[in-house]
């Protein structure tokens, strides 16, 4: 999917040259440029990470390298419900796995994937730290406690409409 | 300012805001404005008190009363009955699972009475938010008697004598550390928080940020003093927001009050401190990967000559410490080192704070001195196994860790013999696994971790923990063969010797230490292609007992596959080809008549 062209804006590329501005354009406040980037696209394509190297002044290999490296920046857009399944240890032990499997069943994407009408996303996560409440499930801000596999068509059906 | 005759202290950590603990203050707050109360009595938004299995909890001062999974709805009766009338509402009491009594203070429940509180002294006390209640319990005290009274030379050494380790992992002396970077001549140096709490199931880091953030401020000025850096930075995962907001606030706030910027407190020492944020990489929380992420690369480590006490952050002396030593530093110079000297074992010293989760009745965080027994920490504090089940075992040390047995319960735990029982102390995630868990689909679980979080700078650990998961796979398939066991310990051993950083020298810890206690699991999975613990997919089916079915069809009801079939009233059966054995048919049959065989 990342092989999607995607054509920037004029109002999207000054946007990004605005936020590597707000970090002087120093290539040190990387990690910090694709974060705000991030919040405000929803995601980090090659073409946004291209205008980003430009005004850096660093290689666009060296951005797609810090993109790809850390699992907080996402090249693919996220659905409109992004549905993230906590991973961590305590929660599968608590089945979570179980939990994901239905998540698999019912939307019918693989992990990392999202739905073709572009409602849902799923992906999984390491700790909330809300342990007390494993497993948990995260249906964009809001946490969901105890999820048991049974109760995962109702989260969805919540967000269907 | 107001005086307030009672306070009512809502828990604002994650877990208790994940149930609703900011509509239990609103309603709070319009209750007793209804009522006339809102000058008598004050309602606070603190940090966690570290019983998230029994959450939202509601504390009221000055009868110090606990009130334990408290819902918008129950406020209006709190303040009715407890705040107007001053009578307790009992059915929201904790209730002792033992003598089946309501217990109102928790100084008598069994969580808190074995704990002492020392890096998470304020978290559940105090407004975090403000600044002015961390000064009334004698925050920024310590800074102010350092620079008054102490050169650097004397405050290192009460560190030193403290017998302080670093909290994050390694226990390294954090007193010699200091010492270490002071002694380096630099221009600039520079102090760093490792904020990145990357072990899943730990969260003692993240609620001490939230819960007391100025109490690591406080502290990083001291090291700042000692080190000769006047730059501090927190490095913190971008997956805490509630952390991150308390944190500028509580920047913002110290500036304010001159405890952090130019000539704090009119000494002529110059600090302060700046925000940098993690992206998601467990490798991050290794000291030199940290500093490049803190640079804007790829979080990948370098070897070790220079330390980062030589160079580190942008060519320049760093002093590296986690979050929860910071924490107990500001304690240490009030009270002093040999009162911190007095709690714990003889070669690790004071408290260390806990991330009790998994199988365990009370899910929480928890602080108990060095050398409580781990019989202690589970049965006592943590209330024993969920279910009546019986324990199995307890991994620490998260990913780089390993699981501590039965055979461990009584050990004391210390740095040095949970290495010696083949484990390590790690950030402090301690995960209990009871007889239904599978040791090889555990040792699975975190290679599937190490795998996904290796940077891939070195072979053993991108090329080998790859080839260990696979391994893995195939035993917990039931395709594993003997040799396969060999090559598995081997491999691991390799994996340890050769590795750059630390997370490929304890990335197989899991797998050796699952291997040395729970070999008989892994025999059963190889030769029997049997799970004992009825884990593994692969190796078993779900069968119905004709005997013990009445034929309710609650099974083939809510059988998401629609594999199960038969009449009403006859026993039914379960088509083995389409079952997809999620298990969903055991847990509504009400008669044990579904089995897995």
């Amino acid at each position: 999917m990342s092989h999607i062209k995607v054509e920037l804006k004029k109002e999207q590329v000054a946007k990004i040259k605005d936020i590597c501005k707000s970090f002087n354009n120093e290539a040190g406040e990387l990690i910090n440029v694709l974060h705000k980037t991030q919040e405000s696209f929803g995601y980090l394509p090659a073409e946004v990470q291209e205008v980003i190297a430009r005004e850096l002044n660093v290689s666009v290999a060296k951005v797609y390298g810090v993109v790809t490296f850390y699992s907080f920046f996402t090249m693919i857009p996220k659905g409109k419900h992004p549905i993230s399944i906590c991973t961590g240890t305590a929660c599968y032990v608590r089945g979570a796995e179980k939990v994901l499997d239905e998540f698999k069943r019912i939307l019918d994407v693989k992990v990392g994937e999202t739905t073709p009408d572009g409602k849902f996303s799923l992906s999984c996560l390491r700790c909330v730290g809300a342990c007390g409440l494993a497993p948990v499930v995260m249906v964009g801000e809001k946490v969901y406690g105890r999820v048991s596999p049974d109760g995962v068509k109702d989260i969805i059906k919540e967000y269907e409409q | 300012m107001a005086k307030y005759k009672m306070h009512v202290l809502v828990c604002g950590g994650t877990g208790c805001k994940a149930s609703a603990s900011d509509s239990i203050i609103e309603k709070f707050k319009s209750e007793l404005t209804a009522k006339g109360l809102d000058n008598e009595v004050q309602v606070i938004l603190t940090g966690c008190f570290g019983f998230c299995e029994k959450g939202p909890i509601v504390k009221v001062l000055p009868d110090n009363t606990f009130y334990t999974q408290v819902k918008p709805e129950d406020v209006a009766e709190i303040v009715a009955e407890h705040l107007v009338k001053g009578r307790k509402v009992n059915r929201l009491l904790y209730v002792d699972p033992k003598s089946n009594e309501h217990v109102s203070d928790s100084k008598h429940m069994g969580f808190y009475r074995k704990q002492i509180r020392i890096a998470l002294r304020n978290c559940g006390f105090i407004n975090p938010e403000n600044i002015d209640e961390y000064i009334a319990r004698d925050g920024y005290y310590a800074i102010g008697k350092v620079l008054k009274e102490y050169t650097p030379a004397q405050t290192i050494d009460i560190i030193k004598k403290s017998g302080l380790r670093g909290r994050g992992g390694g226990g390294f002396p954090t007193g010699l550390k200091w010492e270490i970077a002071s002694k380096n001549a630099a221009d600039q140096k520079y102090v760093v928080c490792n904020a990145d709490e990357g072990d899943p199931g730990a969260f003692m880091d993240r609620s001490v940020l939230e819960g007391d953030p100025h109490s690591v401020l406080e502290a990083m000025a001291i090291c700042g003093y000692c080190i000769g850096a006047t730059k501090g930075v927190i490095y913190i995962r971008a997956e805490y927001p509630l952390a991150i907001t308390r944190l500028k606030i509580a920047i913002d706030q110290a500036r304010e009050y001159g405890l952090l910027g130019k000539d704090i407190m009119g000494s002529g020492f110059d600090f302060d401190i700046t925000l940098r944020y993690g992206a998601g990489a467990f490798v991050c929380g290794e000291e030199t990967s940290l500093i490049h992420s803190m640079e804007g690369l790829r979080g990948e480590p370098t070897n070790k000559p220079p330390f980062p006490a030589e160079s580190g952050y942008l060519g320049k002396p760093t002093n590296v410490n986690n979050v929860e030593t910071f924490a107990s530093v500001p304690v240490i110079i009030l009270k002093g080192a040999e009162w911190f000297a007095s709690i714990g074992t003889e070669k690790s010293k004071g408290t260390k704070v806990f991330a009790l989760a998994g199988k365990i009745n009370n899910v929480g965080l928890i602080e108990v001195p060095m050398g409580t027994t781990l019989r202690e920490v589970i049965f006592e504090i943590g209330g024993g196994i969920k279910n009546g089940k019986k324990f199995k075992a307890a991994q620490t040390g998260g990913p780089s860790g390993g699981c501590l047995t039965e055979k461990h319960l009584d050990t004391p735990i210390d740095f040095d013999n949970l290495i010696a029982a083949g484990s390590m102390m790690g950030s402090g995630g301690m995960i209990v696994m009871d007889e239904d868990d599978c040791m090889v689909s555990i040792a699975k679980f975190f290679l599937d971790f190490t795998v996904e979080e290796s940077c891939g700078k070195c072979a053993p650990c991108r090329i080998g923990n790859k080839r260990l998961y696979e391994i893995l796979e195939r035993i917990t398939n039931g395709e594993g063969t003997m040799e396969e066991l060999e090559r598995l310990r081997n491999l691991s051993l390799v994996i340890k010797d050769t590795s750059l950083c630390g997370l490929g020298q304890t990335s197989p810890n899991p797998v050796l230490s699952t291997m040395d206690n729970f070999y008989h699991e892994y025999l059963a999975h190889v030769n029997d292609k049997k799970c004992p613990a009825g884990q593994c997919k692969s190796l078993m089916q779900y069968v119905i007992e004709p005997e013990a079915c009445v034929g309710c069809t609650a099974c083939a009801r809510n059988c998401p596959v629609n594999a199960i079939t038969g009449e009403r009233k006859k026993p039914h059966v379960i088509d083995t080809a389409i079952c997809i054995k999620c298990g969903a048919c055991i847990e509504k049959c009400k008669f044990n008549a579904i089995s897995i065989k």
